[in-house]
């Protein structure tokens, strides 16, 4: 069960931080120029944040006690494949999420 | 003011092809946070106040996991700095409109409000300030109420949905499919792979910090190939 203290203190504290984040340039920094390297590392958040957070629910599911599940590990490399090879997020997402439901009948 | 009236139907069709990314998100959101004991109001609260899709999936996992609330908001907010780009990016176009429209725009500025908007700017550069802004609502009509609207409806279908659904791995795949499309360059390789490495190396430390490290490594990884690349 969730706290309800965290709860409310992410949901307001991310809400306002985001917000935050939203406003900082079109709102107080106008149209001045950022150096290049903040903006050069700023194009690398989401690319670095996803996997960071991923990674370790892929290879140590939590569903299953930290213990590294084939079928998990297959659904994951099949949403990867098909989403590189597509480019199709929605595509991706179905195809991994038949790949779990078909593993977990065939393996589980 | 009919131009700006048809400025905001053109921003209505530019948005309406991302409903097929928000409608199965924002649904897939509300079962989630209804899974983890969230009730509707919260669950609604959650998408009205932060209005971004990742982070919000970030954060339900991360206090499901018990990490402490300090951590769950830093990498939430980690997930998140790329609208303070989009905010830069935006800025030379809707940087002239009054104050109480930019805090409005800075509120919708999501990724897919972004992403047709700014497309829309470089292309028409002769748009009037109005203009433009009555582009971006246009495009945030079909992106943003939307959001809320599936969130509900996810939480209440996350009632019927039993609990041993395979949906632990929901978070995880629909990461995955939108890490890849994001794989444009080698630097954005070079990110993702030394985050993926360094997140699995450095899982030991406490409060999840190895996923705030790795994510670091991967960012300066990924800024230092570009830098190389383009000497």
């Amino acid at each position: 069960m969730i706290d309800r203290g965290d709860l409310w203190l992410v949901v307001i504290g991310l809400g306002l931080g985001s917000f935050c984040l939203r406003f900082l340039f079109l709102g107080l920094v106008g149209d001045r120029p950022l150096p290049a390297w903040l903006t050069r590392h700023l194009r690398y958040t989401a690319v670095a944040m996803m996997p960071a957070l991923v990674a370790p629910l892929v290879v140590w599911p939590a569903a299953t006690g930290g213990q590294t599940d084939p079928v998990r590990m297959i659904a994951a490399a099949v949403t990867l494949g098909v989403g590189l090879f597509s480019k199709n997020v929605i595509l991706a997402i179905l195809s991994g999420a038949a790949a779990l439901v078909a593993g977990g009948y065939l393996l589980g | 003011m009919a131009t700006e009236k048809s400025d905001y139907w053109q921003g209505f069709q530019a948005g309406l092809p991302f409903l097929l990314v928000i409608a199965p998100f924002g649904t897939l959101f509300g079962v989630l946070a209804t899974e983890a004991g969230l009730n509707l109001f919260e669950t609604l609260t959650f998408s009205v106040v932060v209005i971004a899709g990742a982070a919000q999936f970030v954060s339900l996992q991360m206090l499901q996991d018990h990490v402490p609330a300090l951590i769950v908001l830093a990498s939430a907010l980690a997930v998140n700095l790329r609208m303070a780009m989009y905010s830069a990016a935006i800025t030379p176009h809707m940087g002239g409109l009054p104050l109480w429209k930019r805090a409005l725009s800075a509120y919708f500025l999501v990724d897919q409000t972004y992403a047709s908007a700014a497309l829309h700017f470089e292309q028409h550069p002769e748009k009037t300030l109005g203009q433009k802004f009555a582009f971006f609502m246009g495009t945030m009509t079909p992106i943003c109420p939307p959001w809320y609207l599936f969130t509900l409806i996810g939480a209440w279908l996350g009632e019927a949905v039993p609990a041993d659904f395979g949906l632990d791995f929901a978070l995880p795949i629909a990461f995955l499919a939108m890490i890849a499309p994001a794989l444009r360059t080698g630097s954005h390789v070079v990110a993702a792979l030394v985050a993926t490495l360094g997140t699995l190396l450095l899982a030991w430390m406490p409060y999840n910090l190895g996923v705030l490290c790795a994510a670091a490594l991967g960012m300066m990884a990924g800024a230092e190939t570009e830098r190389r690349m383009a000497q």
